[in-house]
């Protein structure tokens, strides 16, 4: 392939393909990162339940079980390097009924079969010991100590960053209409932006997985979504839950969980149910009416008036019921990741390896880069700092005494780093992945105007030219006194 | 890190926080400073370009901006400290207050006394968790009206306004002098949320449609809002099935209640009243952390500005009190208990000994209108001390009660008074 600008091309960059680029970027090779949205980690990524999953869930021998464990076991170590926050804090399976303990030993079982270390059954009267606000109908749980949760927009783009800040290439706002071929070999993508060629395509795209391979005549795996909907409370609500919890599973979801977030929120949901359009993010009046009576199952004296955002994830459920990863024999130039929905976020990282091995196998050199560089650091965060790293931060730049978001305390200087970083936040929802603006009580109603003249400045465009989340989403229309319309 | 030790602290500089820094100053104390986020003194009053404020203070309709302006000058001519882009990050019941500052860094304020002027926040739409598509173009209010009137930026062409208080029907009268559509004002209650006069002045005056019993049940639209859905909803407020109707808007603006801002009042640890979402103050505003003060929104929702400044007068009076002589009113004090059709009151708390120095007003709101002639009664126990008329009341309308001295001595022993509105 003498004419190939690129040697790998991934599409998509969630979690999945921030960690394969950023495994690929430790070797001399020119990578290509495509995404269609205008930030990284703009699909299932974004909305789903931020845990680590321990990995009792999944049918031992399957993908699933492989990554969502070795993934697990790699979370302390990623973390470090990509300063994301990551608590490994345990999370519990709730049984509320006799059937329920049954369904207990069996993850118990499953999870060992599958490597699961420290599983651990508790009677209902520990668990409510553990869990003072638990349901009185508890009757045990399954204690899994190497569950966690994590920063799930951090954990994709510091991937990406790093990625990024070792060479990989990032085009943003790219939309991938079809896959090129030269006889049966994938020679590269059609984009919005023109061709890009290269030896190596993988798919990395979420929910699309199985509209790109159909563009290569690869019929048969189709990606169903699955809508999970949710609710957030405020932090002052962190204080009625102390732990990770889910109810018993069931045989399309692990169920209505609460737990708390890495920022101190507490999450509700998600529900389960199949749709067919692959953009329906909106939430239900009866989808949130079950995350909220589900949550309550569990943790009854939760506060619902403590609300202050629902949203919609999309899993990308996949009709073999496992991950499917491979390099379809019919089709050389290709490799496909479909079907990555929980444990995706866990398995991210194990998966990523994985890739690099395939691609090792399939013939592609792999040279080691010695100016390699594994770790990333994050913006500075005010809010988690001590007084003196506080006063020391403002000294040096007085943006940071400048508070902008005074719920989560986010100062200017946050925003203006954010906005230099190696991949700068160019949208608001960018932003507010990146520095947490706008994620608190007010949603953004205090900080917003002050973020739109800040990004302006930053980016010298006018507030016009700011969105929310790129392509048509202005924030602002025209000046005032302008007519409009 | 910088310390600072000064008589009297009020952190805000809006309405409550600006009069009870005059106040403080004018009742004795010598070092007051005022705190301000911003980058200038005035707080919403800075966005908020229509009239109807000063009637009482000033006896002429200003400005929003005119009205703070004769209070900033006040401030100045006084020779008041004031410490602008400085934001509190903390307050513990020792009154140590650490803020952050563009000018001074990190600084610590030890303040003899304590005055919180924070003022209000307005409810987001997670807060109702309004089903639907998460694009741009959901602001409230009164982020619209600093992005119109402050940045000079206009958050859409065609709006929709759900909740009928007085800075949605404000922005909907604003929008349209700029051009702007309102295509709607649905309000869930069966009432106004806002003051009578801005429903003639805003919304009839300007033949913006306002539908009562109505609420949004969906927004749609992936990358800006395209539509709402809004319904009728029945006497419990539930959507009623049936009544869906589709309305085309680029922007939905939310006008749906105002909570007030208190992160700092629990962190100090002062007790908190459930109902109007701000700490339990007694006829000083004093709350129950010594030496900590509580002035306007934060205690509870005001509907004029006039009576914020009324009421953060006295908190700076007490908080002067208190810092020059470390006096606060003593003895029994009697509990405010809101009954039949009463909300809340406010103060929570009276000592009969302050009553025999000087006269007590008592705020509060109905839960629900009533369109008559009603009584507001003051009881103690079965025995009613005290009897007001007023010829309808609104929930929008809060009322005021003033005891007057002379039941000082009827206080005098008792635990609980309660307030009651009935026809």
């Amino acid at each position: 392939m003498p004419d190939a600008t690129y040697d790998v091309i991934i599409v998509g960059a969630g979690v999945v393909g921030a960690h394969i680029a950023r495994q690929l970027s430790r070797y001399r090779l020119r990578t290509l990162l495509l995404d269609k949205a205008a930030d990284v980690g703009d699909g299932t990524t974004k909305a789903n339940t931020a845990i680590v999953h321990a990995g009792y869930d999944a049918r031992p021998g399957s993908k699933k079980a492989l990554f969502n464990v070795a993934g697990n076991a790699m979370f302390d170590q990623v973390c470090a390097e990509l300063d994301v926050e990551f608590d490994r804090c345990g999370t519990y399976v709730v049984a509320t009924s006799e059937t329920d303990l049954a369904t207990l030993q069996d993850l118990a079982s499953r999870g060992r079969a599958n490597g699961v270390t420290g599983l651990e059954l508790i009677s209902g009267e520990e668990m409510r010991r553990r869990e003072p606000g638990l349901t009185e109908a508890a009757t045990g749980a399954l204690y899994a100590p190497t569950g966690g949760i994590v920063d799930p927009f951090a954990l994709c783009f510091a991937a990406a960053e790093n990625a990024v800040s070792n060479g990989v290439e990032l085009a943003l706002n790219t939309t991938v209409s079809r896959l090129l071929l030269e006889g049966n070999r994938v020679v590269g993508v059609d984009t919005n932006r023109g061709m890009f060629r290269s030896r190596w395509t993988i798919i990395a795209a979420g929910l699309h997985a199985d509209d790109l391979m159909r563009t290569a005549g690869l019929e048969g795996l189709v990606i169903r979504p699955r809508k999970g909907e949710y609710f957030v409370l405020d932090r002052a609500a962190r204080s009625q839950l102390r732990n990770v919890l889910f109810p018993c599973p069931t045989p399309v979801s692990k169920g209505i969980m609460v737990t708390p977030t890495i920022h101190g929120n507490i999450l509700l949901g998600p529900t389960a149910n199949d749709v067919d359009d692959k953009e329906d993010l909106g939430t239900t009046a009866a989808g949130l009416n079950e995350t909220l009576t589900g949550a309550l199952k569990l943790i009854p004296g939760l506060d619902p008036r403590l609300m202050i955002r629902s949203f919609t994830g999309l899993r990308a459920t996949g009709s073999t019921g496992d991950f499917e990863i491979s390099t379809p024999a019919e089709r050389p130039g290709l490799l496909v990741l479909a079907g990555i929905e929980s444990p995706g976020l866990t398995a991210s990282p194990a998966i990523a390896l994985h890739v690099v091995d395939m691609l090792r196998e399939a013939g592609l050199t792999l040279q080691e880069r010695p100016e390699y560089v594994p770790t990333r650091k994050g913006i500075p965060r005010f809010s988690l700092m001590t007084t003196a790293e506080q006063e020391a931060l403002i000294a040096q730049d007085a943006r940071y005494g400048r508070v902008v978001c005074r719920c989560e305390t986010v100062t200017e200087g946050e925003v203006v780093a954010a906005c230099h970083s190696p991949i700068p936040a160019r949208t608001y929802d960018a932003l507010k992945r990146r520095t947490r603006i706008g994620t608190g009580r007010c949603q953004g109603g205090f900080d917003l105007p002050l973020v739109l003249e800040i990004m302006a400045r930053e980016y010298n465009v006018s507030p016009l030219e700011i969105t929310q989340k790129g392509g048509a989403s202005a924030l602002v229309f025209r000046r005032t006194k302008e007519v409009g319309l | 890190m910088k310390s600072i030790s000064c008589d009297v602290l009020v952190v805000g500089s809006g309405p409550a926080g600006l009069a009870a820094a005059l106040e403080a100053r004018q009742t004795g104390a010598q070092e007051v400073l005022l705190l301000e986020r911003n980058d200038e003194l005035g707080g919403i009053l800075q966005q908020c370009i229509h009239t109807g404020f000063g009637l009482r203070e000033f006896g002429q309709d200003l400005s929003g901006p005119e009205y703070a302006w004769r209070w900033i000058d006040q401030v100045h001519d006084a020779g008041l400290q004031v410490l602008s882009e400085t934001m509190v990050l903390s307050v513990d019941a020792t009154r140590r207050v650490v803020a952050t500052s563009k000018a001074l860094g990190m600084i610590e304020i030890l303040p003899r006394a304590l005055v919180l002027a924070m003022g209000c926040r307005e409810r987001p739409r997670g807060a109702l968790a309004i089903p639907g598509t998460r694009p741009a173009g959901v602001y409230t209010a009164g982020t619209a009206q600093r992005l119109v009137n402050i940045d000079g930026y206009m958050p859409g062409n065609r709006f929709v306004i759900l909740g009928s208080g007085d800075i949605g029907m404000i922005m909907a009268r604003r929008l349209t002098l700029e051009g702007a559509e309102v295509a709607a004002v649905c309000e869930i209650l069966p009432y106004l949320s806002g003051l009578r006069r801005n429903l003639v002045q805003c919304i009839r005056d300007y033949d913006i449609p306002l539908h009562l019993c109505t609420t949004v049940t969906e927004v749609r639209g992936q990358d800006r809002v395209t539509s709402v859905v809004v319904s009728g909803v029945d006497a419990d407020r539930r959507p009623l099935p049936g009544t869906e109707r589709e309305i085309p808007c680029d922007t939905l603006l939310l006008s749906v209640g105002l909570v007030p801002e208190n992160e700092l009042t629990r962190m100090a640890g002062a007790s908190m009243d459930a109902v109007t979402g701000g700490p339990r103050v007694n006829e000083g505003y004093a709350t129950d952390i010594p030496g900590i003060f509580a002035a306007g929104n934060v205690v509870h929702v005001y509907d004029l500005v006039d009576d914020v400044s009324q009421a953060a007068r006295i908190a700076g009076r007490s908080a002067a009190r208190y810092a020059c002589s470390t006096q606060a009113p003593t003895g029994p004090t009697v509990r405010l208990v809101a009954g039949e059709n009463v909300r809340a009151v406010v103060p929570q708390l009276v000592h009969p000994a302050a009553l025999e120095q000087e006269s007590i007003a008592l705020h509060m709101r109905v839960r629900t209108p009533i369109e008559a002639p009603v009584n507001l009664d003051l009881r103690l126990g079965e025995r009613t001390l005290l009897s007001r008329r007023f010829r309808y009341v609104r929930p929008a309308e809060m009322l005021t009660l003033t005891l007057p001295q002379r039941l000082a001595g009827e206080l005098a022993g008792a635990t609980e008074l309660s307030v009651h509105v009935r026809t």
